[in-house]
């Protein structure tokens, strides 16, 4: 074989510094907020795509209770900080109510009793992370479906917000606290349930105690943990950063289908 | 190489330097260069995602990256300089500098599954890699789709791609192995067809590769999933997905490397053109010049 001749030469340092060039763009265009909202456009048309092949009626696969893993994983917050939190739990949460307002002809204020007195659904599903990362777990609670339809929903909802008690980050603006945002399909979807309980033991506070949202066709942190209130609106604007999560205003998906 | 030789070029007669050949429709050639963007964003990107949980499991679930069957890490220790290692099963590998700890572009040495010039944004930034990726993703879907529909409508695919019975033949395998070993180029009217080895690898890509990328892929999608719980499970699980997807870019990034290889020895610029504007020059004198 000849030694790479000239040409050759030229063409490998053209490619490499067209390489390198590349590279840096990338992460040029990166840090340009113009261009994040560019390619965050491809989210609107996963949402849409995955709406019209599930739909409201498809389900998310349910598990035998032999599939349940032996240990699932704890992540994000693994204890809420506040004082208001800690006096909860000091007495297992019997002094916790969860709030139901916003637009709804009827506003809740509902127990742990008083949700284990509602319709219950158990299911074992797959939990999978953002990060990667898998879990299957056995889940009761409440169907988000039976809760709402007790507060009565106005017309002009159209989302369904989960403040929570933990904050991921200190702020003063309030912005480092957890919330989450669902549309009403999958608010009304048959497997999106308010749960108490993991594998059959009320929720232990790393997973969320009291309650936490297991929406079943999205990723883990739309799963909100330590659910204080729930609220329905018609926009979630001028919530948080206004992109409807906590981890949405920090550039991850709202439709987290994916 | 009989055969070689008796296939005498019919059309070298007058033309010293070169013939120039029409070898690529315009199709093959627009997806394919829309299709080296889309790789190489989503292979940096998918690095970036991959960092966030730098392990690899096998079945439906896995988040303890102590039982996965591939992880990367750091080992601190109060005394060294921390170590980066990766674990294959049992097999641990010292990779510090590279895989599990690597330098940031500021020169510091943070851990890391993929070093910061491997992944898309170099920082680690896992909701910036998916924006990138799920964008160019979907390029990548409507343009593997556009080359499917283009290369049955003009018969690229079982014209150009398909390999003969003939060139299956155990001995016409061999004989172009050897070929491509010796780096024995094709010469004459023969680079106006793909080679078989050529046919073969061009087919895994596009037939099995880049097919099982997409579909890999959307088995990790929670919102597919329901709506097809069986796509997990045909690739064994989730995690498995997860895992083969890994795999697949892995293989696809091997076939990226022979590729690029195999034009710069065949000749650079001439490839580079054909992939351009179609036209691929039939050299008599530079077949000759091979050994």
């Amino acid at each position: 074989m000849s030694s790479l001749k000239l040409p050759r030469r030229k063409f490998l340092i053209l490619g490499a510094a067209s390489l390198g060039g590349m590279l840096s763009g990338c992460d040029r265009l990166s840090e340009a907020p113009s261009f994040e909202e560019f390619l965050s456009s491809a989210e609107w048309l996963t949402y849409r795509a995955q709406r019209l092949i599930g739909g409201r009626i498809s389900l998310a696969r349910e598990f035998a209770p032999s599939d349940v893993s032996p240990v699932f994983k704890v992540n994000g917050t693994t204890m809420p900080g506040s004082e208001d939190y800690a006096a909860l739990r000091e007495n297992n949460f019997a002094d916790w109510r969860l709030k139901v307002e916003g637009l709804v002809a009827k506003p809740l204020e509902l127990s742990l009793a008083d949700l284990r007195n509602l319709p219950q659904r158990t299911q074992i599903t797959r939990h999978d992370c953002v990060e990667g990362w898998s879990a299957i777990g056995k889940w009761q609670g409440v169907p988000l479906s039976a809760v709402l339809q007790r507060a009565e929903l106005l017309p002009a909802a159209r989302f369904i917000m989960f403040h929570c008690a933990d904050a991921l980050e200190q702020s003063l603006d309030g912005t480092g606290q957890y919330y989450e945002s669902i549309d009403l399909i999958d608010a009304f979807h048959p497997q999106t349930i308010l749960a108490h309980s993991l594998n059959g033991a009320p929720l232990s506070v790393g997973h969320g105690a009291p309650l936490r949202l297991r929406v079943e066709r999205q990723l883990g942190y739309k799963q909100a943990k330590y659910i204080m209130r729930i609220e329905a609106v018609a926009t979630f604007s001028a919530i948080g950063r206004g992109k409807g999560g906590y981890w949405e205003d920090r550039g991850y998906e709202w439709y987290a289908g994916i | 190489m009989s055969e070689l030789r008796e296939a005498k070029p019919k059309q070298t007669v007058a033309a010293r330097r070169a013939l120039l050949v029409y070898r690529h429709a315009l199709a093959t050639r627009v997806t394919h260069w829309i299709n080296v963007l889309c790789v190489a964003v989503l292979l940096l990107s998918g690095l970036q995602i991959f960092n966030a949980h730098p392990a690899l499991y096998w079945g439906q679930a896995g988040a303890d990256p102590e039982k996965a069957v591939l992880e990367m890490g750091a080992d601190a220790s109060a005394s060294e300089a921390p170590t980066g290692f990766v674990r294959l099963g049992a097999h641990r590998f010292n990779t510090t500098g590279f895989l599990g700890i690597s330098r940031a572009a500021d020169g510091e040495m943070i851990e890391r599954g993929f070093p910061a010039w491997a992944t898309l944004p170099s920082w680690r930034d896992l909701a910036l890699g998916r924006r990138w990726h799920f964008f160019f993703a979907w390029i990548f879907v409507a343009n593997l789709l556009a080359y499917f529909a283009a290369g049955l409508a003009n018969g690229h695919l079982w014209r150009d791609l398909l390999p003969s019975f003939k060139e299956l033949r155990p001995k016409a395998l061999l004989r172009d192995a050897v070929d491509h070993l010796k780096l024995r180029f094709a010469s004459g009217e023969r680079p106006r067809r793909y080679n078989p080895l050529q046919k073969l690898a061009y087919l895994a890509v596009v037939l099995v590769l880049l097919p099982a990328m997409v579909l890999t892929g959307l088995a990790m999608s929670p919102g597919i999933d329901a709506a097809f719980p069986w796509l997990p499970g045909a690739f064994g699980g989730r995690q498995s997905a997860r895992t083969i997807h890994f795999i697949s870019a892995s293989l696809i990034l091997f076939f990226i490397a022979v590729h690029l290889a195999m034009v710069l020895l065949a000749g650079p610029w001439n490839e580079l053109r054909a992939m351009i504007t179609g036209r691929f020059a039939i050299s008599k004198e530079a077949v000759d010049e091979q050994p």
